[in-house]
């Protein structure tokens, strides 16, 4: 029973449909590719997955209850991996990781610790922000993955800037992740490896008047 | 509640190395109110009956100032989504950025308030009332400019709109925190004038811890 699934969704944003009737179930340890052209909405289905945004219609059910009932525990199950990276100049990789990790409730040392090995940035604990490279950056928003644990991964294009070795390390994160029993949905442009993730094509779901408006 | 105390740390802790942001505010504040005794002279009897107006018009300008970053930081580097998605109350994350934004704009005025009174010949008794009312004033000054703060996010020159949306909901503030000072001034009771701006920073708690939540919500769409 325990499973995340969107049920017809459309989502209306400035007065055009991105999207609509868009649905999928997703069981844990399962991977979603969302694939799209620009502006097919798979930033949007992103943040309406992460409850940021309120679809126009259809609902999102996680182990038979509507998250729109709860947006809190809905928050604490999820990690939402956006465009901007949330790194505050004047504060090291440490600090940012140890606030976020708290905010999200969880803390420990150990934690924050293995979150900056897997994304290889432990020798940058201590840089504030200002100095990190974009790489950098978008590796420290990561290694929130791991520094607080949540069952659902929710990550927009996240290879952007890193390394082909940064990469490597994602795919790991993911696939330690779904072995847990973890789900990650993603949206990318680029070869990102995710071993029998389901795919999701965007323009599938366009809706039928977009042509003609 | 463990949330309120991180973030509230964190904003302190951005304050103070960020440092110079408080800093403006404080020397603005001193600046605009000394320059009155050159522009309306020196005479200590008219400076006097001007001072508690003059404190805080200028007081709630200096406030003004800082309000456009309160959230502006936060929604320019995506902070402010995982703010919003934080498993918390949002209400209670935005109490915890109104209370630094207190902390490093409202308490620094205070400090600076019994060096102004030097300047504009007021005298103990009265700063004393003065500091009560910026003590009781000020924090609502910050709920409700939280509000304008949240409502402007993503817009164009939201310095300015802040302005012209918040200054007009000052005015109740203004109006009963100079009016405590002016009797006390003239030796009538001052009490009542003080409740009445309790009451607003009161009112302000709920209202604007809300409606801040509400358009920081509608900001992150």
């Amino acid at each position: 029973m325990s499973e995340f699934i969107a049920e017809n969704l459309t989502c209306v944003r400035g007065g055009r449909a991105v999207f609509a009737r868009l649905s999928f179930q997703l069981d844990f340890g399962q991977a979603l590719f969302l694939l799209g052209p620009n502006g097919s909405g798979k930033s949007s289905l992103l943040r309406l997955l992460a409850g940021l945004l309120r679809p126009t219609a259809g609902r999102l059910v996680w182990d038979g209850q509507d998250i729109a009932e709860d947006m809190e525990s809905h928050g604490a199950r999820l990690h939402y991996v956006g465009h901007h990276d949330a790194v505050k100049p004047v504060l090291t990789v440490a600090e940012t990781l140890h606030f976020w990790a708290r905010l999200h409730g969880h803390d420990s040392e150990s934690r924050v610790g293995q979150a900056l090995d897997a994304f290889n940035i432990a020798r940058l604990a201590e840089v504030p922000g200002r100095l990190l490279s974009a790489g950098q950056k978008r590796r420290v928003n990561l290694a929130r993955l791991i520094a607080a644990p949540a069952p659902l991964w929710l990550l927009d294009e996240p290879s952007v800037a890193l390394d082909k070795a940064s990469v490597k390390a994602l795919e790991a994160a993911m696939a330690a992740h779904r072995a847990q029993g973890g789900m990650v949905i993603v949206s990318t442009h680029a070869d990102i490896d995710l071993p029998d993730a389901a795919i999701l094509h965007l323009d599938d779901f366009a809706p039928p008047n977009q042509e003609a408006a | 509640m463990n949330r309120y105390w991180e973030l509230l740390k964190r904003e302190l802790r951005l304050a103070l190395r960020q440092g110079s942001d408080s800093m403006m505010v404080v020397g603005f504040f001193v600046l605009a109110v000394i320059l009155f005794p050159f522009g309306i002279g020196p005479e200590p009897s008219i400076l006097a009956r001007v001072a508690p107006g003059l404190v805080w018009v200028n007081a709630l300008l200096a406030a003004m100032l800082s309000l456009d970053r309160l959230y502006q930081a936060d929604y320019e580097d995506g902070s402010l989504e995982l703010l919003i998605l934080t498993p918390a109350p949002l209400e209670l994350l935005v109490a915890a950025k109104v209370t630094a934004h207190w902390l490093t704009t409202g308490l620094p005025l205070m400090a600076a308030a019994p060096l102004l009174a030097i300047f504009l010949n007021l005298n103990a008794y009265d700063l004393g009332v003065l500091l009560l009312t910026l003590a009781v004033g000020t924090p609502a000054l910050s709920l409700i400019g939280s509000v304008g703060a949240a409502l402007v996010l993503g817009a164009r020159r939201g310095g300015v709109l802040i302005s012209l949306l918040v200054l007009p909901l000052f005015i109740p503030v203004l109006i009963f925190a100079v009016g405590c000072v002016d009797a006390a001034q003239h030796a009538f009771p001052w009490t009542g004038q003080l409740a009445i701006l309790g009451a607003i920073l009161l009112g302000a708690v709920p209202l604007g811890l809300y409606a801040s939540a509400a358009a920081l919500r509608q900001a992150a769409e």
